[in-house]
């Protein structure tokens, strides 16, 4: 499976970019005073209303406390609360140049009480900057948005754009609808219009689909699987949508999904669309060139075939610009550039997967 | 190989563990109702302390829907990926062959044998009465 | 590839769905009157999934001519032009889609009843697959008993998305009476839209719907493996029917490993998902959903194994032109394997044919 007992004693010298942190609240009330006094009320009467049963609990627990690295809990408060852990256990050991937060906590993209999903998305993108960003000068935020209510998610994209903070719009990769559908482009063309790329990152609240098109699995071990199904669902529909037809500067990263899945996918559509041609008149080029042109992969959690050489050979399919390197702090399935990749890059591949794809796509600086 | 002792028995007591440098490697030792592990401190898939990981038994089960917990306090869980491995031996259960931690001989050596040598006592004087945990690297 | 020989066996093949009127003769009279009297019989059966007159549902020089004889035609354009030694035929119907678990029960019982007569009993090599109704589970076993003593089935029929996932363990009654009588159970591309066909909702697009098949597969791979069903029935086989292929590679990768971290969970895993997958799960050929030969090759090369691919036409859905049936790219090692040993190694019925039961007698209960 992998390199027989691989010891890697290198250190971490090359500075990377991490385009996957998630910070939390370091309390349940961390959010009130970010929220206007009708939404602070509201919050503590009712709480988050989402599509799932259990009001604060993953419907699939996470096989490691839940979901975070057993030693990433500090003192007080959950993992990925402490900005002095994360100093110390990943930004310094690991050489981090640039981090990107992915604020995950009930920050509105799934939220279904359109005022308070607003509230909530404008608390916690006010949230990472005042309580991360500006403490720390190498994480940048990305502007969570209240995706199911465009005309709001376009607001908080224009009320956050100027600010080079932030520096991508975050969506919730189980949206309601598939997001090449026409509800949600005016998002597509405030981000293109800001300049930003979209980062579409799983949550774990559903957007009122099961988790399949069968039905809900049963363990974690087969909702773990589905973050790769979504994002093969979304880029599809993204491209054969017309989406990148229609906005054709629009960048859309596809976080903790995988990517080797990506060549698979896009020989099934190419396959096919002779086929269904006279369906998308929309497209003018084959499905393929869309996904290669507009989308990017962050590698956590990296896939580990037992050959190398396969990943290698996707990599080249996918092309050496289009990775992400991405760590997932403090969450269990936590990648360590030092170990994660075990495949061989030459020296410039490792400095673009690790840092220069991400610079200048985001524009880092 | 070198032996080294490590500590007095006592700063190991059974249900404790601990971190020790030994000649420039970090070592996890474990006391796990008095039987002793000693395996380095990184995990070989992601690099984790290994240290840090909850010591536990091994589910297994004779079909879908049967569950039990065997061998308690024989299997060290990765404090990140959950992996899981022998702490006898360091093999994972995934996969015995190709991926284990990589783990010394440890014993409860007496006072009264260590000074006869060969040793290396990294910080701790030895005194005949007493206990000591010992590692080969 | 052009077909290199003869005696190929070809694991996913369509014969026309049938007709309410066609159906009524295999109904009891309960069912007629009701069929008839609520109008069903003049209700259409055919499947969102597969819209009669789009180009991918029916190639089209094989499109037939109102007056054409249906058999002849698939004599025609493949049992003799590929000179096959047999063909796995499946029945997608509509029925398996209705919320009455009875009609739909019935409505299955009357498909492969009209299978076994108007096709089974006219040209021998054709093989035949149970139509199960998949929600109710006593009905779909006693389906099998009541069929299994004919040897001319060889699979049970099942769509790649229902209700629920096809590993939950109401499934096992079903699949413990497959293993018992040494059928397979097929999944067959295609969904009861119980639930949008992707996790994110309903797609704008049939060409969306049709590429999601893909993700069903993986999570239905995902499913299986997880609960054990393998564990529990160690001699059956899954074939996935017009599936692809080349998503089987990553999915194997990803759950090997999430299963070394989640495995408590699922004690009964107790191999690499990917060894359970490489044992008990083969696929069809048809779409082989990859460019070009190099990624043809690529693609087995990632799967690890020759033995998984079992060639199909999918006939008369589109899915290759001319007489190109199998991909370029192929090993050439497993080119006969794909075209027959994996087959006869997948289906016990193929590979026992000759003994006994082809056409034992068959307890009537339903006319």
């Amino acid at each position: 499976m992998n390199a027989p007992f691989l010891e890697q004693t290198a250190r971490q010298t090359l500075a990377v970019v991490d385009c996957d942190i998630h910070p939390a609240h370091r309390t349940p009330g961390e959010l009130l005073p970010y929220l206007e006094p009708r939404w602070r009320e509201h919050y503590q009467t009712y709480g988050v209303h989402v599509r799932q049963a259990l009001s604060n609990a993953l419907m699939f627990p996470r096989m490691m406390a839940a979901g975070m690295r057993s030693d990433a809990l500090p003192e007080t408060g959950p993992a990925g609360s402490d900005l002095d852990m994360l100093r110390k256990q990943h930004l310094d050991p690991v050489n981090v140049e640039f981090g990107l937060l992915m604020a995950l906590s009930k920050g509105g993209m799934e939220e279904r009480n359109p005022g308070f999903a607003a509230a909530m998305s404008r608390a916690t993108n006010d949230w990472q900057i005042d309580r991360w960003v500006r403490e720390e000068p190498r994480l940048r935020a990305g502007i969570v948005v209240p995706q199911e209510f465009p005309e709001a998610a376009i607001a908080e994209i224009e009320r956050c754009a100027g600010d080079r903070r932030y520096v991508q719009i975050m969506m919730s990769s189980r949206p309601s609808d598939p997001l090449g559908h026409p509800r949600y482009w005016p998002i597509y063309e405030a981000a293109e219009r800001a300049g930003l790329p979209i980062g579409l990152h799983p949550v774990g609240y559903n957007g009122g689909h099961p988790s399949t098109g069968s039905g809900w699995p049963t363990y974690y071990l087969q909702e773990h699987y589905v973050f790769v199904a979504c994002m093969e669902s979304l880029a599809a529909s993204l491209i054969l949508g017309g989406v990148f037809e229609r906005f054709p500067k629009l960048k859309v990263v596809l976080v903790e999904g995988g990517f080797a899945w990506a060549p698979a996918l896009a020989w099934r559509m190419d396959k096919h669309f002779e086929k269904f041609r006279k369906e998308v008149p929309h497209l003018k080029r084959r499905p393929s060139e869309y996904l290669r042109e507009h989308i990017w992969w962050t590698t956590q959690p990296i896939e580990e075939p037992d050959h190398a050489r396969h990943l290698v050979e996707i990599i080249d399919w996918i092309g050496w610009d289009r990775l992400l390197y991405s760590s997932d702090y403090p969450h269990w399935d936590y990648d360590n550039p030092s170990f994660s990749f075990k495949f061989p890059m030459t020296e410039e591949q490792r400095r673009k997967i690790f840092r220069d794809n991400a610079v200048a796509l985001y524009r880092l600086s | 190989m070198s032996r080294h002792v490590v500590c007095p028995a006592d700063e190991l007591p059974p249900g404790s563990r601990k971190v020790a440098t030994v000649d420039g490697r970090e070592i996890a030792l474990f006391n796990v109702e008095g039987r002793l592990h000693a395996l380095l401190n990184r995990c070989p898939h992601g690099g984790a302390q290994i240290c840090k990981g909850v010591v536990t038994g091994i589910a297994k089960s004779a079909g879908p829907g049967d569950y039990r917990l065997e061998r308690h306090g024989e299997f060290l869980r990765c404090p990140w990926h959950g992996w899981e491995f022998e702490l006898a031996t360091g093999q994972s259960w995934c996969d015995p062959r190709s991926t284990r931690l990589r783990n010394y001989e440890v014993k409860l050596e007496a006072g009264a044998e260590l000074v006869k040598g060969p040793y290396v006592a990294e910080r701790y004087p030895v005194t005949v009465e007493d206990a000591y945990v010992v590692i080969d690297l | 590839m052009k077909m290199p020989y003869a005696g190929a066996i070809d694991c996913d093949l369509h014969v026309p769905a049938p007709s309410m009127a066609q159906l009524l003769p295999y109904l009891n009279d309960y069912w007629r009157d009701q069929i008839v009297n609520r109008a069903i019989d003049r209700m259409p059966f055919a499947m969102m999934s597969y819209p009669p007159n789009a180009p991918i549902s029916m190639r089209a020089d094989w499109r037939l001519q109102s007056t054409a004889n249906p058999l002849e035609a698939l004599r025609a354009h493949v049992l003799d032009a590929l000179d096959l030694k047999f063909a796995i035929t499946n029945v997608i119907h509509g029925c398996v889609a209705l919320h009455n678990d009875d009609m739909a029960a019935a409505l299955c019982r009357a498909v492969n009843d009209w299978l076994r007569t108007e096709w089974l009993d006219r040209e021998p090599r054709l093989r035949g697959s149970i139509l199960i109704h998949p929600q109710d589970m006593s009905q779909a076993v006693a389906e099998i008993e009541r069929l299994a003593p004919d040897h001319r089935f060889v699979q049970v029929l099942l769509l790649a998305m229902g209700e629920r996932p096809l590993g939950r363990r109401e499934f096992f009654p079903v699949y413990e009476a497959a293993e018992r009588h040494g059928l397979v159970v097929a999944v067959h591309a295609g969904s009861t839209y119980r639930y949008a066909p992707t996790i994110v909702g309903w797609p704008c697009y049939q060409f969306e719907d049709y590429v999601a098949q893909a993700q069903a597969f993986e999570n239905q791979t995902v499913s299986l493996s997880a609960e054990g069903v393998f564990q529990r029935c160690p001699g059956l086989k899954f074939v996935f029917l017009e599936s692809g292929v080349s998503w089987l590679p990553v999915t194997m990768w990803r759950t090997d490993k999430t299963w070394r971290g989640a495995r408590p969970e699922t004690p009964w895993v107790d191999r690499w998902p990917s060894e359970i997958i490489r044992e008990h799960i083969r696929l069809t050929t048809q779409p082989f959903d990859a460019p070009d030969p190099t990624a043809v090759a690529q693609v087995l090369d990632r799967i690890g194994s020759d033995e998984i691919l079992l060639f199909a036409t999918d006939y008369p859905h589109w899915q290759f032109d001319g007489e190109d049936v199998l991909p370029d790219g192929l090993p050439q090692a497993a080119v006969r394997k794909i075209l027959i040993d994996n087959a006869l190694a997948t289906y016990p019925r193929l590979a026992q044919r000759a003994i006994g039961g082809e056409t034992a007698a068959i307890k009537e209960d339903v006319r």
